[in-house]
């Protein structure tokens, strides 16, 4: 097994690098405090092909694996979460789920906006009474004619005030999952209404909306999938969210351990830098090895994608591994800086914040576990 | 039709410590990450802005040790289309005379290039003088310091700014050289297509002896100029504080007078 990275990946990293330092890092306290990062990022990201990664050229998109798609990911994890968020939700969740479920038209109805960043998607699945338990959703498409008319709510929905293009999934049949089906609902259709979520812990910087479905109007085309295979797209499309919400928190873990360790070269006390304290090298040690570890299960998941092999379980490990490490990564990280970590002036405290997130979205730790569980010993302990 | 030249330099990056080699003062290559320069970013970029405008090549071209070979990908995923990649042990310590010399050589080897583009100096040696030695030994007319640049037909205008000289209009015939400065352009990062269309781009290589240059003409023992000795800048002073009681604004600017800052 050669786990080095080819020339064009090494490329692509460093390129990734670079805009990150250059054109977010710089920004991250300022969009923090704003509650909104500047959207002309969206722009940029679409200029290098960046919003296009694994979507294949003809449908606008840049091409590449999932490989690259991680590193990139890790990289826009370690400069701003809320950044990778809304990447890993527009083009993750949404473009990919397209790519892979949609019709010859969908496809190139709107693959060509969301990869050049031109427009962007939300993926509607919680909603305010089911979380964790997304299979018993309430919202309902009933059919009128050549027509499906959506009412509901959806609760927390990522890039939900910004976006022009709504993943939405509804009930169209009975209860449970196979009464579940998606639909691309431009956020333009009357009576489609989003209100922004404020007062986040973290991710500031990114749109967290409600949205209100009140009689929306769309024809039969706008179905993704077929009639009933909702829940199973939903599930598919987080499958793959899991490995990218992951990447970025391997790049979050990094930020936190790269901060501490400079920081504690830098930082005197007792006559002598903190890193020398061997309980200060051990918070470090601990960091590295578990970021390390992260980024070797989100690898492995990456891999086995782009190798078309079975990788649901390998992607919650990589889930629930990687958002664990973030968090106490940046918890550890506020430690290494003392007090210091304590004020917005230094980053590792938005990290805490913008990590906490991770453990819950996505399928929360819990969950990941019982996914996991269920894989090993064949019974379900959801019920 | 418009071919371009864009002579390129991998660089030790300006964030890395930068050192001498302790045995004969050349640049420690292997100590610092290597970066495509940034300023020739920006003479790549204008290349391209001008390729795009209308109808051109641009072809890059390095003279610098195999490892180079990742500034010049660099250019070629930013977007150039080929490049020309001069690498021989016996340009070690080549001083900037004998470096002039085999870049013209190898843009010789290049046909009916139209326009030469270089940066005005590089972030290491920082003489300064390559595009204008290389204009010279082609017979190009040369237009340096250029912070606009426009190709119009067969001529080329450029507005050449220095801080002695204020700024100069100038215009020359293609072919012709131009070096511009920092304030040229924001350069573009390479795309993903860009990165993976890289890999299938031609590099011409050659040693000195393929352009029909003379080893004993190049390389440190034929240097003109010779660093003596070397020594590490001493480490950096602890900074001045100004407590502001009132007059905090007076006091900096007697600060910056006393250094002679304004
Ligand atoms: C910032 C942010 C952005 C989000 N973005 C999106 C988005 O773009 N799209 C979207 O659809 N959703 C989004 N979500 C919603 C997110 O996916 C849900 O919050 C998550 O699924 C958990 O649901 P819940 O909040 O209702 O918690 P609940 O499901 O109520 O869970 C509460 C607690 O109970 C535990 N629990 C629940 N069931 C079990 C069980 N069977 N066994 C053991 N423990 C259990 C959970 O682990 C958790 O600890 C976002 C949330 C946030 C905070």
């Amino acid at each position: 097994m050669d786990l080095s990275l080819t020339t064009e990946q090494q490329a692509l990293r460093d390129t990734a690098r670079e805009f990150v330092d250059a054109e977010i890092v710089p920004n991250i306290q300022e969009w923090d405090r704003a509650e909104a990062v500047d959207r002309a990022i969206v722009g940029k990201l679409g200029d290098i092909g960046f919003l296009g990664l694994t979507v294949p050229e003809r449908y606008g998109g840049s091409g590449g694996n999932h490989l690259d798609y991680c590193l990139m990911m890790e990289e826009i994890g370690r400069g701003d979460s809320s950044v990778r968020g809304i990447v890993s939700v527009s083009l993750g969740l949404v473009a990919k789920t397209v790519l892979r479920f949609g019709t010859e038209q969908q496809k190139q109805a709107w693959l060509p906006g969301l990869c050049s960043g031109a427009s962007l998607a939300c993926f509607g699945l919680t909603e305010p009474d089911t979380g964790s338990d997304a299979a018993n959703l309430n919202s309902k498409a009933v059919r009128d004619g050549d027509d499906w008319v959506i009412n509901g709510s959806k609760m927390f929905i990522t890039n939900g005030t910004w976006a022009d293009l709504a993943l939405i999934f509804a009930r169209t049949g009975g209860t449970g999952p196979k009464g579940v089906s998606a639909f691309l609902v431009p956020t333009g259709t009357p009576g489609f209404s989003h209100t922004e979520i404020k007062g986040k812990l973290g991710l500031r910087g990114q749109s967290t909306g409600e949205l209100t479905l009140d009689n929306v109007r769309v024809p039969a085309e706008a179905m993704l999938g077929s009639e009933g295979e909702g829940f199973r797209i939903a599930m598919a499309a987080l499958d793959k969210g899991r490995m990218s919400v992951a990447a970025g928190c391997v790049g979050l873990a990094r930020a936190a351990l790269d901060a501490s360790v400079r920081y504690a070269t830098e930082r005197d006390q007792f006559g002598k830098p903190i890193a020398g304290f061997q309980l200060v090298q051990e918070m470090l040690a601990d960091m590295a090895v578990a970021t390390d570890a992260a980024r070797l299960l989100v690898w492995r998941v990456a891999d086995l994608i782009d190798r078309e092999q079975p990788f649901g379980t390998a992607a919650s490990m990589a889930k629930l591994h990687a958002t664990e490490n973030a968090v106490n990564a940046a918890n550890q990280a506020i430690q290494v800086f003392g007090g210091y970590g304590y004020i917005d002036e230094y980053p590792v405290g938005k990290y805490l914040r913008d990590a906490r997130v991770m453990t819950l979205y996505e399928g929360t730790s819990q969950i990941q576990k019982l996914l996991i569980g269920r894989a090993l010993t064949g019974v379900s302990a959801f019920t | 039709m418009t071919n371009i030249v864009v002579l390129v330099k991998q660089v030790p990056d300006t964030y890395s410590e930068r050192k001498l080699t302790e045995t004969d003062h050349t640049l420690d290559r292997e100590s610092a990450d290597a970066v495509l320069d940034e300023i020739n970013e920006r003479a790549v970029e204008e290349a391209l802005k001008i390729k795009e405008a209308g109808e051109g090549e641009v072809t890059v071209l390095c003279v610098g040790p195999d490892r180079a070979t990742d500034a010049i990908r660099k250019a070629l995923s930013m977007g150039a289309d080929k490049a020309v990649h001069v690498s021989d042990e016996a340009l070690h310590g080549s001083d900037l005379v004998a470096t002039s010399r085999v870049i013209a050589a190898a843009i010789g080897k290049l046909d009916s290039v139209d326009l030469v583009i270089a940066g005005n100096e590089a972030s290491d040696g920082r003489g300064g003088a390559v595009p204008a030695v290389v204009a010279e030994l082609l017979g190009l007319p040369q237009l340096t310091h250029a912070h606009h640049l426009a190709v119009e037909g067969s001529t080329v205008k450029v507005d050449r700014e220095t801080a002695d000289e204020g700024i100069t209009h100038l215009e020359a015939n293609l072919p012709a050289l131009v070096s511009v400065t920092e304030k040229i352009n924001e350069p573009r990062y390479p795309s993903f297509k860009g990165i993976m269309a890289a890999k299938k781009k031609p590099v011409e290589t050659y040693t000195v002896a393929d352009l029909g240059i003379d080893a004993g003409e190049v390389g440190l023992t034929n240097a003109w100029s010779a660093v003596q000795s070397a020594s590490p800048k001493p480490p950096r002073q602890a900074g001045e504080r100004v407590e502001d009681d009132g007059e905090g604004g007076t006091k900096i600017a007697e600060y910056l007078v006393g250094q002679k800052l304004v």
